[in-house]
């Protein structure tokens, strides 16, 4: 788990970067994690850390496109790590315990039927990133932050 | 360029004379590795995987790979020719392959050594792996084509553990052939034996120059399967009249080899059905993309090829690759399953000696050693990026307002150069003077400056 004093300390260099996800695309989610992925290959990130943001990122986008109608991200690089935060009016999360474990889902027969919706999209964003918190509020929408340390052990 | 990439020897190369600067190939290009410099077309080395698209696109056909002529078979006392199993698909009105193998040797080859032979022996290796190796990765990528393999290397460098650590078909083909040569010849030394590739693509004339894997190549020279067409096509009617039937048998691999000319030919012969064989430089990009990032779920085995269709639609082939299928189709239809298999002693032959290293990946695409540098360098590029126009247009050389702002703050490129942006600031001065306005072309323009004159 990653030091949130030390990761939130001023530091020189700073890189923001923003994306805004359609909602009911099945079909461009996962764009802006390519993106995401491309920017961090040109900062020589190690691919391990490239691999984690963008497995971690792209889970979101699915959940984004599955459950909020789409939504925004906002990334910031800094020399800690990289603090991928995604924002959404959805339904809010109900459960939390439940969606966090593998396999539990509320996702609609229809995306099933796409071959998402396995309850494995938070588990999985957990699973990649160093820290994570999610703020929701049924009926109001989801933030989800997620913070990868670009530090490779 | 530094000492570890100056030397890297690419088959694909560049006319200068025929090429005149359009951005056809800068945008085909799937390793965005051309810009136009000085009205030419510019081949980045680092980038380049040798696929051959920009041969198979130019419309001033300014694009050339480089191989051997065929008179190279000359410098050897004794030549064999290893066809690729995409080369029975070139010809119509052929009974079997024994026919195409048979003419081979009317150009000059002493012997023939099949490389569908090899590929069973791949073949069968790989399902040996498959079953027995515990902790594989999975899935395992295919290693049979050099432009992916490359690809590979140079943008998903998290891929190339799953790459199979088999050395490609023809290589094994080359070394087998190299060996019999040697046994049934022991009064040759191996110099004064030419193993001589027939081949469908640039990449594989790469692989044998540069192998990755392994330290060198037993192919000698590789020689355009569009060079010896014409030449094979002239003796075919000379062999169709001796018969089928009073031909010397020289056919030595079955439905599995020659299947390798074909997409999806390599994965069926694994006997899993857990499989996926995409082809085509898009779709393969698109698969390593999604594969990068654990989107493909649970499978055994990906089969990938640069070109459509697979290694039929080389760019050095003759025919349709769509038809040179179906004509192997028909080709195989009597052929037994598989005629050659891998043996223990085959071992040291099959698998490779060197890893591939991804050294050259970490150099080429990062911004700045320096990571805090490389973090401003990266904001700045966004700034440039959102200030261009954005309608990839490609005019500035590069394939899109993207690549070009990476090229300013790489130093390859000033921002002067988007001639979008000096439209704009055009655009401002014609708001003074209307007789500027009007030399802005209808397309280019903002609509400010878009004065009621749409019946032009």
């Amino acid at each position: 788990m990653l030091d949130m004093q030390t990761a939130s300390k001023p530091h020189r260099a700073k890189l923001y970067l923003h994306y805004e996800i359609d909602g009911d695309d099945f079909t461009r989610a996962g764009e802006a994690s390519s993106k995401l992925k491309q920017s961090l290959k040109q900062l020589g990130l190690s691919p391990a850390v490239i691999r984690r943001a963008a497995i971690a990122m792209y889970e979101g986008e699915i959940n984004m496109v599955a459950h909020a109608d789409g939504g925004v991200i906002d990334v910031d690089i800094d020399t800690a790590a990289i603090t991928i935060v995604m924002r959404d009016t959805g339904n809010g999360i109900e459960d939390i315990d439940a969606a966090m474990k593998e396999g539990y889902s509320t996702a609609s027969d229809e995306v099933r039927q796409m071959g998402f919706g396995a309850g494995m999209g938070l588990p999985n964003m957990k699973k990649h990133s160093d820290y994570m918190k999610i703020d929701t509020k049924v009926g109001e929408g989801t933030t989800v932050t997620m913070k990868i340390s670009i530090m490779s052990e | 360029m530094d000492s570890n990439t100056s030397n890297i020897f690419h088959s694909v190369t560049l006319d200068p004379d025929k090429c005149m600067g359009c951005v056809t190939c800068v945008k085909r290009c799937p390793t965005e590795a051309i810009r136009v410099r000085d009205g030419k077309a510019s081949i980045i080395n680092e980038y380049c995987i040798d696929c051959g698209e920009c041969i198979r696109v130019c419309p001033h056909h300014a694009k050339h790979a480089i191989y051997d002529p065929l008179t190279v078979i000359q410098g050897y006392r004794r030549s064999i020719a290893l066809p690729a199993p995409a080369l029975y698909g070139q010809f119509s009105h052929i009974e079997s392959t024994d026919i195409v193998l048979n003419a081979l040797l009317k150009l000059g080859f002493d012997d023939v050594f099949e490389v569908a032979r090899a590929a069973e022996i791949v073949s069968d290796r790989t399902r040996q792996i498959m079953e027995e190796e515990e902790d594989l990765p999975k899935p395992l990528i295919s290693c049979a084509c050099p432009a992916v393999v490359r690809l590979i290397r140079v943008e998903y460098p998290e891929l190339i553990g799953n790459l199979m650590t088999l050395v490609p078909p023809v290589e094994l083909a080359a070394r087998l052939a190299a060996r019999k040569a040697m046994v049934e010849h022991p009064e040759l030394a191996r110099e004064d034996i030419g193993v001589i590739f027939i081949t469908p693509c640039p990449a594989k004339v790469t692989s044998m120059r540069a192998p990755l894997g392994f330290g060198a190549s037993e192919i000698d020279a590789s020689v355009a399967m569009k060079e010896v067409y014409p030449k094979l096509l002239e003796h075919l009617p000379e062999i169709a009249e001796i018969g089928e039937m009073n031909l010397p048998e020289l056919q030595s691999a079955g439905r599995v080899g020659v299947s390798w000319s074909g997409s999806g030919g390599e994965a069926t012969a694994l006997l899993t059905e857990n499989y996926l064989a995409a082809d085509g430089m898009e779709n393969v990009v698109h698969v390593l993309d999604s594969l990068e990032e654990e989107r493909l779920g649970d499978l055994d085995f990906i089969e990938l090829n640069a070109c459509a269709g697979g290694c039929v639609g080389g760019v050095l082939t003759v025919e349709n690759p769509y038809i040179a299928h179906t004509r192997v189709q028909k080709l195989r239809k009597f052929m037994p399953v598989s005629l050659n298999h891998f043996d223990n002693d085959m071992l040291g032959l099959i698998t490779n000696d060197e890893p591939i290293d991804y050294v050259n990946f970490v150099a080429i695409q990062k911004l700045s050693d320096d990571y805090e540098e490389a973090i401003s360098l990266l904001a700045q590029m966004k700034e440039i990026e959102e200030s261009l126009p954005g309608i990839d247009c490609g005019a500035c050389g590069a394939p899109s307002c993207a690549a070009f702002a990476e090229d300013v703050i790489r130093g390859n490129a000033k921002k002067g150069e988007c001639i979008i942006s000096l439209r704009d600031r055009l655009g401002e001065l014609a708001e003074d003077d209307e007789d500027i306005g009007d030399f802005i072309p209808r397309p280019f323009r903002s609509g400010k400056e878009n004065r009621g004159d749409d019946n032009h």
